[in-house]
Formats: C-alpha cells, structure tokens, sequence
C-alpha cells in the first residue's frame, strides 16, 4: 500500500546551501508523526518544501501526496489538494479581515475540489462552530489577519484556519513554542479533535510535552538535514532524558556533526 | 426666430471662410487651432451670453502670458496646443462605432470583469444607441425628484442659458481664471460638464452622478463642473465610471469647483479609470485637473475621495480652503499606477478660519514602472486659532522597478496649530503572498486582496455600489502585475 505523503530521498537547497540531505518518510492516512531536532536542523525547511515555498530548491528525489506528484503542483493547488502547514511565524496581512480571507480561502479550495461556494450566512455558521473547537475569541475573527495578534493567538489562528479548511494533511511547525499551559492544552484539544482516519499530522516541535498531548505514532530526529533515528512515541521521552548530543554522533559523512574532541 | 438663427449660421459660415476655416457641417469639429476667434466661434456655437465669451477671452489672454508647469514629477512630450481641436461636440451619432463588435475587446473584456450590464458597455464603448434603455426612464425620474426638492442639476451649457446669475456669481470664485495653466486654459475653451445648486436647508435625496446625465456624455476634455450647496445643505456627487472610457483625446484639463457654504457639507467621489496607453508606456490620457472647493461658512464641510487608476499621466490636487470657523476637509485617495504610467497627486489644505481641521489619507501603489508621487501641502494661516490636520500617506511596491515619492509641505503661520503626520512605505512581501497560496488563495486574488486591504480606509469613504466597483476595479489592473 503506498501511503499519503511519500517522501523519498529529498535534497533541497536554499541560496545555494543544502539544507535537506536525503529524507525519507511515508506517511499513511490517519497517522500522526512528530519530528524533532536541533535548531537550524531543517524542520522548518522539510514543511515549506513541502509547502511549496519557491526560495526553496529541490535538488533531488520525489514526493507524492495521494499518488500525484507535490513537486509539480503550484502552492496553492497543493492547498486545494489538501496540504495544510500551520506556519511557525504566521505572517500579518493588515487591512484583511481574518473572516473574509478564511471565506476566500475555503472557496477555492471548495472550487478545486467541485463544490459550490458557501454563502455568507452558511460559512458563519461553519465558523462559529470551529472557533469553539480551539476556544477562538470572536474578536479575532473581525481582526485583520494575525495583525497585533499575541504570540499565542497567532497560532491558535492557525489551528482554527485548519479546522475550517479541514485538511488532509497537516504540518505543524512548532504550533506548540509561545503558548501558555492553557493554550497549549486547548490546542492539543483542537487537533485531537480534527484526528480522522483519513487525516494525517506532521507535527514538529521542540518539547516533548506537547505529544503527551498529541500521542504520535512514531517520531523522527532529524540532525543536520537527516533523519538520525526513528520510533515509538517513547522516543521523545528518551530524547527528553538525553538531549540531542547523544544523536548528533549518529549523523554520518558530516564532521561538524562529530562529537568536539573525539 | 426662423431667420436670426439661419442669419447666425450664414455670419458664422462667412466668418470661418474668412479666417481659412474649413466648415464640415456633418461632424461639428473645429480644425486645430486656437485663438480668439476659435473662442468667439465656440462661444457662439454654444449660444453663450456675452459675459461668458468676455470671460473666456480674459482667460485666453492671461494664458498666453503663462507657462506650462514643470514642477510636477511627471514627464511627457510637449503638447501643442494648436493641433488641438476646441470643438468637438455635440458628436452626432455614427461618428462612434457602429456595434460592441467595433470596440477594442480588450477594453470590452475588462467591461465584462467589472459585471457592466450589455448596454451600458455600450454606453461607455462610445457606441452610437438611440435609445438608452433603462437609463432614460431613470434619468427622467431621476430629474422630476430632484425639481420636487428644489435642486438645479444639469449641463454647465444649460446652466449658463437658465441659471446665469448662479454661474456668474460662482464661477471662478473657487479656481479664478487665473489660477494654473491648465485651469486658465481650461477657462477658455472649456466644452462643458456638471452643475449643482442644492437650495438652503435642502438634504439632496440620491447621489447625483455624471453618469445618469445622459446628455453630458462626451461632453469632452475641458470639462468643467460647479456644485454649490447652498446653506445647510448636503450633496454626494459621483463622478466617473469604473470602466475605462473610450476617448479620443489625449489632453484633458478639467476645472471642478465647489461651494459648500455655512453648515453645508459636499461629499466628492471620483473613480477615475481612463486609457492608460498600453504596456510601453504608448498612447494614454493626460489628466491634468484643478479641483478645489471652499468652506464659505461656519460648520461648512467638503470631502474628496478618489481612485485613481487610470491615465498615462495624472496631475491633480484636489483642495479644500477652510475659510468658515470650524469647518471641514477631508482628502482621501487612492492611486495606482503601474505599466508606465506616472502619477503626481496630493490635496492642499488651507486653513484660515479658527478650529478649522482637516484629514488627509493617501494610498499610492506602484507596480510595473508605474511612479507614484504625493504631494501635498498643508497651511495655517495666521487667524486660523486651533487648526488641526492630519495627514497619513502610504505607499505600497509591487515589484522592484517602480518608485513611490512623498513630499508634504506645511506652512504654520499660527503656533495654536496641532498637526500629526504619518508616512510608511511597504513592499508586498513574498511571505504574506507565500502565506495566502499555502491557504489556497492564488497569487493574483492575494495582491488584490492585499492591496484592498491597504487602501481600506479610503473605500470606506466612497458610497457602497461605488466601493465595490473601486475594489473589482483595482483587482482587474492589477491582474498580471506580480509573477
Ligand atoms: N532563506 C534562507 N536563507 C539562508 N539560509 C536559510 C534560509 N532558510 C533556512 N536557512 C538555513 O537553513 C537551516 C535550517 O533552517 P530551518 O528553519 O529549517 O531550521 P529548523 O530546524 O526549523 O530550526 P528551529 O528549530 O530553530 O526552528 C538553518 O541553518 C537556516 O539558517
Ligand atoms: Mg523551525
């Protein structure tokens, strides 16, 4: 069975750096999968490849979602397909109100995907009920999107934009770094809440604590551009315990990734 | 009747052999020229009182002793002014294009973008219709409402023939013939245009809009409107079209003055969207306009919104002399310029009576080569006791090889004066436009999205159908000018 996301052998480079070493990573439906790492390891860089961001540049391999080739497809038909990144520094857009841009957004998805527009009245009321979902206040539905937001609210706003475009596939880059115990709690909630048999979760972040809350079932650590080891959800916990150092020697072919002094 | 009329036309007819003019019956146009005669001519084929032509003939006059401006950030090719024809209209039908299927699809492209009803692109179009449709029987109800009330709404021609003691006493008396080589060219030779008298106390009942005027259309390139609301009078006019008018000509030198006097305000909205010459920067309108109006009077109000998109060059500072204590003017505007197209716009406010206070927002967006310059001038004059202004002037880049350029100048000549003034520049940024692709929105729907969002705070002013156009209007020109 080949799986929703398939990722094989993926070289990227941004300026001319090779950021992305040679990933691989198959996720089937339904499946949530954590990645962690150092900072500067290229979590970041793996979802807005994935995203489509031009800046960066695939040198080698292959991905497909759902069998079609994500490679290929512009930013926003990947977003149409189904692929949703919560962006770990959400960007302000003043002067657009956070509803009209999230009505805009669902409508072109609906339209890629056959259906009809929803009207205004109807969309209200989709959006009160996944504003519950992540506890959003109603004020930031007529603010203009993420401008002035808190940390915190920003990327409550990210989860709130997946619950109503209700993706296939979700990368979470750091969602959880920035919020208090409470938000973080309710966050968690929400994407608990959005898990589906036919819902896959990247879910990137720095601490463990957040997947006592969204269980993953499987984790990657990813050390200069590659993935050094893969597991259960108990290897968060391990990694809690040891710190990255005690993987950084697994990296091959890399000096700086060598232990200092051996 | 019979035989002045006919002995007019034969005195005229000698006239025009005698000065070496060609007289083409059929198409009503004057050849190229100017000079007094062609003015005399004009005035007299427009039957104007004598007043009117003196006044024409002092313009002239004064003109000849001026010279173009070149303190504008705008650069063109010298126009000569005696290959312009001065009378041109009214246009008999047939001179237009026959059917839609004459016009430039292009333009009947964008027609069908912004949602034009058929008939009226073929209004716009220039097309030659006989009947209007729905249009007359609006305009018709549309006057017999505004005579209930008491409100004088018609051609500029027509106000000089019916209403000569408004138009003597008004005219001039905001822009002098004097004022700028456009203006006192305008004053000569101007075709025709607008005029609005709201009586006393009177709230007028619908906007009024060139548009509706169906007797005004082509009413040319020196156009000229005047609008006075009279003592605690209200009035929104609209002028323009979203769509772009097909015109011929290249010059336009417009006067638009207004009176609002005590407790009176004037709302102004122009959406401006003439043939901006095509991506080389070749053909296009120069837009070339004085607009100002005066606060005659306490409480007195005059706001300007305006969406400039259109036009190879625009050169316009639509102003507000705050004479009445208290008074009011406001200046909103968007412009827009990309291509080649160059745009040197701003407002002056003067304040002379006491707790006069005035707001400026501008909004310039630059893409392609478009240049985009505010300019604008602020003064307090020595009575003008707690004068307040506040100006806020934004621009926006798209892409790297267009330029936005600000430059306000303020004058206090009272130290009571309060005056806050804002100024940003910003870029669309690749990650707000990364950002909307991610949620499915594509490039071209998220810089219209962004760009409305930007200029927010001007649609807000326009009245509602207005704003909607404006936004629809904005999204279509910029189509194609990011990636
Ligand atoms: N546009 C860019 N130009 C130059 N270098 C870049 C660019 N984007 C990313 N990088 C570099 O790529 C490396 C990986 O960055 P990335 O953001 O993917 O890290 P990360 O694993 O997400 O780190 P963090 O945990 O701090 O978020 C870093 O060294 C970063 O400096
Ligand atoms: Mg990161």
């Amino acid at each position: 069975m080949t799986g929703m996301l398939e990722i094989k052998n993926l070289h990227a480079s941004v300026d001319g750096n090779e950021i992305l070493k040679g990933i691989d990573l198959t996720i089937q439906p339904g499946e949530v999968h954590a990645i962690m790492g150092p900072n500067g390891s290229g979590k970041s860089t793996l979802a807005r490849v994935l995203a489509g961001q031009e800046a960066y540049e695939v040198t080698a391999g292959q991905v497909t979602f759902e069998g079609k080739d994500l490679l290929e497809m512009d930013p926003e038909d990947r977003a149409r397909e189904g692929v949703f990144m919560a962006f770990q520094y959400p960007v302000e857009i003043p002067g657009v109100g956070n509803t009209y841009f999230l009505k805009a957004a669902l409508n072109a998805v609906r339209k890629h995907r056959g259906l009809q527009e929803m009207d205004a009245i109807e969309f209200l009321k989709m959006v009160r009920g996944k504003m519950k979902l992540v506890q959003m206040d109603e004020g930031l539905l007529n603010r203009p999107v993420n401008e002035g937001f808190s940390g915190g609210e920003k990327k409550r706003n990210e989860i709130f934009h997946m619950a109503v475009l209700e993706p296939r596939l979700c990368i979470l880059d750091e969602t959880d770094s920035g919020l208090d115990i409470d938000a973080l709690r309710i966050v968690a909630d929400g994407v608990n809440a959005l898990r589906a048999k036919d819902r896959s979760f990247l879910v990137i972040t720095h601490y463990q604590r957040l997947l006592n809350y969204i269980v993953p079932d499987y984790v990657h650590v990813l050390v200069d551009g590659r993935f050094v080891r893969s597991g259960g959800k108990e290897l968060a916990l391990e990694l809690e315990e040891k710190g990255y150092s005690w993987l950084e020697g697994m990296a091959p072919e890399h000096p700086a990734a060598q232990p200092v002094g051996a | 009747m019979q035989t002045t009329e006919t002995s007019t036309i034969e005195q005229f007819a000698a006239q025009d052999y005698k000065f070496g003019f060609v007289t083409d019956v059929e198409q009503e146009t004057f050849p190229p020229g100017l000079n007094e005669e062609v003015i005399a001519r004009l005035s007299a084929k427009k039957g104007e009182p004598e007043w009117m032509l003196e006044w024409r003939l002092k313009a002239y006059r004064h003109w000849l002793t001026m010279e173009e401006p070149t303190w504008a950030n705008v650069h063109y090719a010298p126009i000569d002014y005696q290959a312009i024809s001065y009378y041109a209209a009214p246009k008999p039908k047939g001179s237009g294009p026959k059917s839609l299927e004459e016009v430039d699809p292009e333009i009947l492209k964008t027609y069908e973008k912004l949602g034009i009803p058929l008939h009226e692109r073929a209004i716009l179009a220039g097309v030659a219709v006989d009947a209007v449709f729905d249009s007359v029987s609006v305009a018709t109800t549309f006057k017999e409402k505004l005579a209930e009330a008491g409100i004088i709404f018609c051609s500029f021609s027509e106000a000089i023939r019916n209403h000569p003691e408004l138009v003597q006493e008004y005219m001039g008396s905001v822009v002098p013939y004097s004022d700028n080589y456009f203006a006192t060219l305008n004053s000569a030779v101007f075709s025709d245009g607008s005029f609005v008298y709201v009586p006393k106390g009177v709230r007028c009942p619908m906007e009024l809009s060139t548009y509706f005027r169906i007797n005004a259309r082509n009413s040319g390139q020196f156009e000229r409107t005047l609008i006075i609301a009279d003592e605690g009078a209200y009035v929104s006019y609209l002028e323009g079209c979203t769509a772009p008018m097909r015109d011929e000509n290249q010059l336009h030198a417009a006067v638009v003055e207004l009176v609002a006097r005590k407790d009176a305000t004037i709302k102004y909205s122009t959406v401006q969207n003439w043939y901006p010459g095509d991506e080389n920067g070749k053909g296009g309108i120069y837009n070339f306009v004085t607009k100002r109006g005066k606060c005659d009077g306490a409480n007195a109000k005059i706001s300007w919104t305006q969406v400039e998109t259109g036009s190879a060059i625009t050169w316009k500072y639509p102003s507000v002399i705050l004479k009445g204590d208290h008074s009011v003017g406001e200046f909103y505007s968007v412009a827009l310029t990309k291509g080649y197209q160059q745009a040197d716009t701003g407002t002056k406010m003067i304040h002379i009576g006491k707790d006069t206070k005035s707001t400026i927002v501008s909004k310039g967006i630059s893409a392609g080569h478009g240049q985009n310059t505010y300019r604008g001038s602020v003064r307090i004059l020595k009575g003008a006791d707690n004068a307040r202004n506040f100006s806020q002037c934004d621009s926006m880049l798209i892409g790297d090889q267009c330029g936005a350029h600000t430059f306000p100048y303020i004058d206090v000549q009272n130290p009571t004066a309060r005056m806050e003034h804002e100024a940003t520049t910003s870029k669309i940024g690749e990650d707000q436009i990364f950002y909307c692709n991610q949620r499915g929105i594509s490039t071209e729907d998220a810089v219209s999205m962004i760009v409305n969002g930007f200029c927010k705070e001007v649609f807000r002013e326009l009245p509602m159908e207005f704003a909607v156009e404006a936004q629809k209007l904005l999204a279509v020109n910029l189509e194609g000018s990011v990636g």
